[in-house]
């Protein structure tokens, strides 16, 4: 399967990557061929089988709705790059 | 050239579970920034999500509440985009397969006749963070992101584009908040954001059957402004067209202050969220035993009670309508009936001088201090004749005020109304002859001159006199 520089860009700037030049053209090709390789299955007939979402066959795991410890405010912010008082603290966003 | 706009709206419910939809973490609102977060909703690697049950019966309550099929097996899937009060980099969501699908409301209009709304789905999802912004102090200039509401559960009511007023969606919009509210799964509170809208607006021109292209309004959060921000945008969009220019398909704010929209550049970029099923979550599998059993939990519905009220209690269509505005309303209704009260009059009552005391105070229905018990009270001692009409108004007052009961107050302040036709003839004879000229017009044909007289013997009386009794004798003495 094809996969261009540009597609290879695309998917980069929505998973916020940086590649050079040389990468673009690296994983354009090892995509194409990862894409090609599961374009094999279309040769199969799969007429009647459910699509599958999961691979375990295992359906409805609920839990009550009781409410647990939380970690609290100094845990939750243990491992955040910047934090100021109880909040994590980023780049000013603006809408 | 005339324009038919068409709106479609998405209703965000925040449903009222005690935890999170994915943890065990306290979903209550106002706590310390961040003290209700563990690893799963701060999306820390490794945690796992683990369904609430309490959600799926919400989701069942309200699918089956707004007509919809109930899905057999659905899926949660994750909607992934970076923004900084996502903390997993993806959203969980429902894609293909929502829980209710194909549902619709009836919305009324007032003079016209009803019209369905159709919905297209409901799907289960979680709440982002909320971002501060200016609340930071010292060096940093930047946000705050709090993840407390993040993993709170949402349920997301999408309809199809079949409104095509302004007047269409806020009725629509009213009739789903009074729904979820009535069941009991969302406390309704726009300002608090727990039911909030986005509105898909778009016009072509009338007679046309192709939508032309639509802008998303988001951030509206009160009826008042739904109807404000569709309007500012319809206006909006025929004036770009007559003006040779295109709607352009985007996410457009809305600003209370200035009832305007403006594009939000910030979402500027192509909406590409690479939904796929999420693995960690297993399928959702809905028997039909457990759809007929919520079913049969289902309260009696608004609509179906003010069916009732008129079939049952004979209440007027209007009336009918006004006591089932909300769950809690009808039931103080339904219990002042109960307590021997005229539906007629319990109904009165309830949307005059109890409606006008909640308002003056801001005090819900639930709070009120009067209970439909003692308001059937109140109602009897006019039935009985120990009091007047008029009186009773003084006694609801107090009743408000001091929560005791209306006979109490009546006996304490000696409000007993006066059908002693002796004592009442006498204060018509003091009225009438300090007030002989007056009595002379009347004789002379001033039939209006009575209403006078009636007022002058009900305040001489300080309200307590029977005024049938007065009338009555009033008339005979007149006439001389």
């Amino acid at each position: 399967m094809k996969i261009s520089v540009a597609d290879v860009e695309y998917a980069a700037r929505l998973a916020r990557l940086e590649l050079t030049p040389g990468e673009k053209e690296l994983f354009a090709g090892q995509i194409g061929a990862i894409l090609g390789y599961v374009e094999k299955l279309k040769e199969l007939n799969t007429e009647g089988i459910v699509p599958t979402s999961h691979a375990v066959p295992m359906e409805n795991a609920f839990r009550e709705d009781v409410v647990q410890p939380s970690i609290g405010v100094k845990k939750a912010l243990a491992n955040a790059p910047e934090s100021e008082g109880s909040f994590f603290a980023v780049p000013k966003v603006i809408e | 050239m005339r324009y038919q706009p068409v709106i479609g709206l998405e209703v965000h419910v925040q449903l009222l579970t005690d935890t999170k939809i994915f943890c065990g973490c306290s979903t209550k609102f106002g706590a310390e920034p961040n003290s209700q977060t563990c690893p799963v909703c701060l999306g820390l690697p490794g945690a796992l999500p683990v369904l609430n049950k309490k959600v799926v019966e919400f989701a069942i309550k309200a699918g089956l509440s707004t007509n919809c099929s109930i899905t057999p097996r659905s899926i949660f899937a994750r909607k992934n985009y970076f923004y900084p009060d996502l903390p997993k980099g993806y959203q969980i969501s429902q894609f293909e397969d929502p829980i209710c699908q194909w549902g619709w409301l009836d919305i009324k209009i007032d003079g016209e006749e009803s019209k369905r709304i159709s919905i297209t789905r409901i799907h289960m999802e979680e709440d982002a963070g909320k971002l501060v912004h200016g609340e930071l102090s010292g060096q940093n200039d930047g946000s705050g992101v709090d993840l407390n509401r993040a993993c709170t559960p949402l349920l997301e009511v999408v309809s199809e584009p079949d409104l095509r007023s302004s007047d269409e969606a806020v009725s629509y919009l009213k009739q789903l908040h009074q729904i979820v509210t009535w069941l009991g799964i969302c406390d309704g509170n726009m300002e608090e954001g727990s039911f909030r809208c986005d509105a898909n607006v778009s016009v072509m021109p009338v007679g046309s059957d192709t939508f032309g292209t639509r802008a998303e309004i988001k951030n509206v959060n009160s009826f008042k402004f739904v109807k404000q921000a569709i309007e500012y945008e319809i206006q909006r969009q025929i004036d770009l067209i007559e003006d040779g220019g295109t709607v352009v398909q985007e996410t457009r704010l809305f600003d209370p202050n200035s009832g305007t929209t403006r594009s939000m550049r910030s979402k500027e970029e192509a909406h590409d969220y690479r939904y796929f099923p999420d693995p960690d979550l297993v399928p959702l599998v809905i028997s039909e035993e457990w759809v007929e059993r919520s079913r049969q939990e289902l309260p009696e519905l608004p609509e179906q009670r003010q069916q009732r009220f008129m079939a049952e209690l004979g209440l007027p269509p209007y009336d009918a309508e006004v006591l089932t505005a909300s769950r809690a309303l009808a039931d103080y209704f339904e219990a002042g009936v109960a307590a021997g009260g005229n539906a007629k009059t319990v109904g009165n009552w309830i949307m005059g001088e109890i409606t006008r005391a909640l308002n003056d105070s801001g005090t819900p229905i639930e709070s009120c201090p009067v209970s439909p018990v003692q308001l059937a009270e109140l109602l009897k001692l006019i039935d009985n004749g120990t009091i007047s009409g008029k009186i009773a108004k003084t006694v609801f007052d107090e009743m408000w005020r001091s929560g005791k009961a209306p006979q109490s107050i009546v006996e304490e302040q000696g409000l007993v109304q006066v059908s002693d036709t002796g004592a009442i003839e006498s204060i018509i004879d003091e009225i009438m002859a300090a007030n002989a000229a007056q009595v002379e017009d009347y004789r002379g044909g001033k039939d209006k001159m009575f209403g006078f007289f009636v007022g002058q013997v009900m305040k001489a009386s300080k309200g307590k006199a029977n005024p049938s009794v007065v009338n009555e004798l009033l008339l005979n003495k007149l006439k001389g």
